[in-house]
């Protein structure tokens, strides 16, 4: 029997087990001289292990007592969040080495906070739920503050710490509470326990939970975080944060919602209605008086996982698929933009602020032009491939009987296109300026960007035929 | 007489926890949380988890609270400062508290258990079996995969501890123990005739 339970485990088992002797052996070896290849090789693992879920895996497979689903829905979430967190070690690699802050441990608890999030996003009970909750984000306050001799990344990593800690005493709280009503902790459990109505212990349990979750993927009013850790951390930290960690979390807070409060979809509806509101909202207003490239990410994040809760809101098969699709485009989008942050340099220092960019066109017509897609896309212009996955969310909200959010969607979305299109703007029609950004760059993130870019525009045909997948994967969750 | 024991010792954890947050002195605020959890070990023997109450009081108590204390005696922390900023969110943060209280105690009234909760709580462990042999059986053997995954996450916080203040300062020297054990006395001593009045 546990032979049958590890089988299904494997990429989990593989990926901890390198990192582990991974770190053991740089220790007793070249130590920080090796973080290169060891960035490198955990990005190629990765990779491997992203095609590997991805190709191999079959139908719905339960393992420890259901502890840990394997199903169509949560290989989706890890290929995408596999490949989004390689892409992200591989843009890394340059910018940390080139400050001094490349130590060997950060592939490695990359690697294990990526082992959290594919326990994540498989979990089939609220224990595992939370140990690959905690394993994730452990590994993630260490990598926001590992630039430790800044102030500010010290302070991203303890705030991030600290309100981690408050949002996961909700969440145990709100999991206590399902548990005392439910008398288990598996989700198929509690949906069997629940039937119809919702008693009010369940409904507590439900809030706080849901309290949690908003939390950790910065829905607002849960959000004041972000900003601030995406500003402190260093830059391929903030591309981390805003990629994979996302998708685990908004994965897993859809596994919840249907898997163990399937039976209640009303109940938790307008919760969700009611943060994606929110969000989209703030998302947009928030990040018109950002200087700050960072902080402007951090606010359109807040905005984007709005839309992502928007498809998860309409409780339907349809509502889980557009965000499944709305996340693969938004991973996608944000790691060109953020190749293109990390490319930002004068005189060798990292510039943030998008005052520095007026008139790059003149400069680098290239890459200018691909940041000109790129923030066409996440502002959702069509026919860019940003605007059918917000057309997506749309539609499933429509169908799942919330005129009034799809509505407040489009309203929000041509507010947040002001800030993308000002960056434009700058771009192409600034002042005369003297503090000009360097020339050149890695071409490991000129690559990034020109594929993202690239991707968007071609993407337009099908969508690289990831509806049908999305779909697939949407109808193993929700039934 | 078990009610008697269980409302004094609801009331001491209540009290414990509320004084470690408003108690002047910080190593007194240590005092009260170890108060909290003795009480708090107290509620578990009530309930027959003895092993539980037992870890609670050795883990808990016994290290994580002396953690504390050193901690708090050791780092230069201005308290006084602390409280003073905390006074300016006080009103915002007992407002908040008092909403979520009263919804609470509307909860309390119509709180219920599902119908089908009984059935799917976990069996009973048989009165031949002991606690600690249950909680073994389960961990190691149910929850396998909870127990590793804790053990990853342990090995994450040492991990982060060492990459966040280990630093290597080239000024210090560092025992060798192979060097120490390779010497031996032909390279390590020299003999020398000093004679009398004139030094080396």
């Amino acid at each position: 029997m546990i032979q049958a339970d590890l089988t299904i485990i494997i990429p989990e088992i593989v990926i901890a087990v390198y990192a582990m002797v991974a770190l053991v052996g740089a220790v007793y070896t070249g130590k920080d001289e090796l973080a290169g290849v060891l960035t490198w090789v955990t990005a190629g693992l990765f990779v491997l292990t992203g095609f590997w879920i991805g190709t191999s895996g079959e139908g719905t497979n339960l393992a420890f007592g259901g502890m840990f689903v394997d199903d169509g829905f949560a290989r989706f979430a890890k290929v995408l969040l596999l490949l989004s967190a390689a892409a992200v070690l591989m843009m890394s690699q340059g910018y940390m080495a080139a400050r001094g802050i490349l130590r060997f441990e950060y592939p490695l608890l990359i690697a294990l906070a990526v082992v959290g999030m594919m326990m994540m996003v498989s979990a089939g009970d609220l224990m595992s739920l939370y140990m690959g909750l905690e394993l994730q984000s452990l590994a993630l306050y260490v990598v926001a503050s590992i630039r430790r001799d800044s102030v500010k990344s010290t302070e991203a990593g303890l705030k991030y710490f600290v309100l981690g800690a408050l949002s996961s005493g909700l969440l145990l709280y709100g999991a206590s509470l399902t548990y005392g009503y439910a008398g288990t902790t598996l989700f198929a459990g509690i949906i069997q326990a629940t039937g119809d109505e919702v008693s009010l212990g369940l409904l507590f349990g439900l809030v706080f939970m849901a309290c949690g979750f908003a939390f950790k993927v910065s829905a607002v009013p849960f959000h004041m975080w972000t900003p601030d850790v995406y500003e402190g951390s260093p830059t391929p930290v903030t591309a981390f944060f805003a990629t994979a960690p996302k998708v685990a979390a908004m994965a897993l807070f859809a596994r919840l919602l249907h898997d163990a409060f399937g039976s209640v979809v009303s109940d938790w509806q307008q919760i969700l209605a009611f943060l994606s509101f929110l969000s989209m909202f703030l998302g947009a207003i928030g990040a018109i008086g950002q200087k700050n490239f960072k902080r402007l990410m951090a606010y359109s994040s807040i905005a984007h996982m709005g839309y992502a809760l928007m498809g998860l809101a309409s409780g339907t098969v349809f509502g889980v698929q557009a965000m499944l699709i709305y996340m693969a485009i938004y991973v996608t989008m944000n790691v060109g933009t953020f190749a293109f942050i990390l490319s930002m340099e004068k005189d060798g220092q990292p510039v943030v602020s998008i005052d520095s960019l007026h008139l790059y066109s003149r400069r680098e017509p290239g890459r200018a032009l691909a940041m000109l897609i790129l923030l066409f896309s996440l502002a959702g212009v069509p026919p860019l491939v940003g605007f059918f996955g917000k057309l997506y969310v749309l539609r499933a909200a429509v169908e799942g009987d919330l005129v009034w959010l799809a509505v407040a969607g489009v309203i929000a979305s041509v507010i947040g296109a002001f800030y993308y299109l000002r960056i434009v703007y700058y771009m192409y029609f600034g002042e005369e300026r003297d503090d000009q950004l360097d020339k050149g760059g890695s071409p490991v993130l000129y690559g990034f960007l020109m594929v993202s870019a690239a991707a968007m525009l071609i993407g337009v045909v099908n969508l690289f035929g990831i509806e049908a997948v999305a779909e697939a994967a949407a109808a193993t969750l929700v039934n | 007489m078990t009610v008697f024991a269980f409302y004094l010792f609801a009331l001491s954890t209540i009290a414990g926890g509320l004084f470690t947050v408003i108690a002047r002195n910080p190593v007194h605020s240590v005092l009260w949380l170890i108060l909290a959890f003795l009480s708090s070990a107290g509620l578990f023997v009530l309930l027959g988890a003895e092993f539980v109450a037992m870890l609670l009081i050795i883990v808990y108590v016994g290290a994580v609270a002396v953690l504390f204390l050193f901690v708090v005696m050791m780092l230069d922390v201005d308290f006084a400062e602390l409280k003073a900023e905390m006074a300016k969110y006080m009103p915002l943060a007992l407002l908040i508290g008092v909403i979520l209280l009263m919804q609470f105690a509307m909860a309390v009234g119509a709180w219920e258990t599902s119908a089908a909760a009984e059935g799917l709580r976990a069996q009973v462990t048989p009165t031949d079996v002991q606690n600690t042999h249950a909680l073994g059986v389960i961990l190691y053997d149910q929850y396998f995969l909870l127990f590793q995954l804790a053990g990853l996450i342990l090995l994450v916080a040492m991990v982060g501890a060492i990459v966040l203040t280990l630093r290597h300062r080239t000024d210090v020297k560092r025992q060798d123990v192979l060097a120490q054990m390779y010497r031996d006395p032909a390279t390590a001593m020299e003999l020398r005739d000093v004679k009398p009045g004139q030094g080396l």
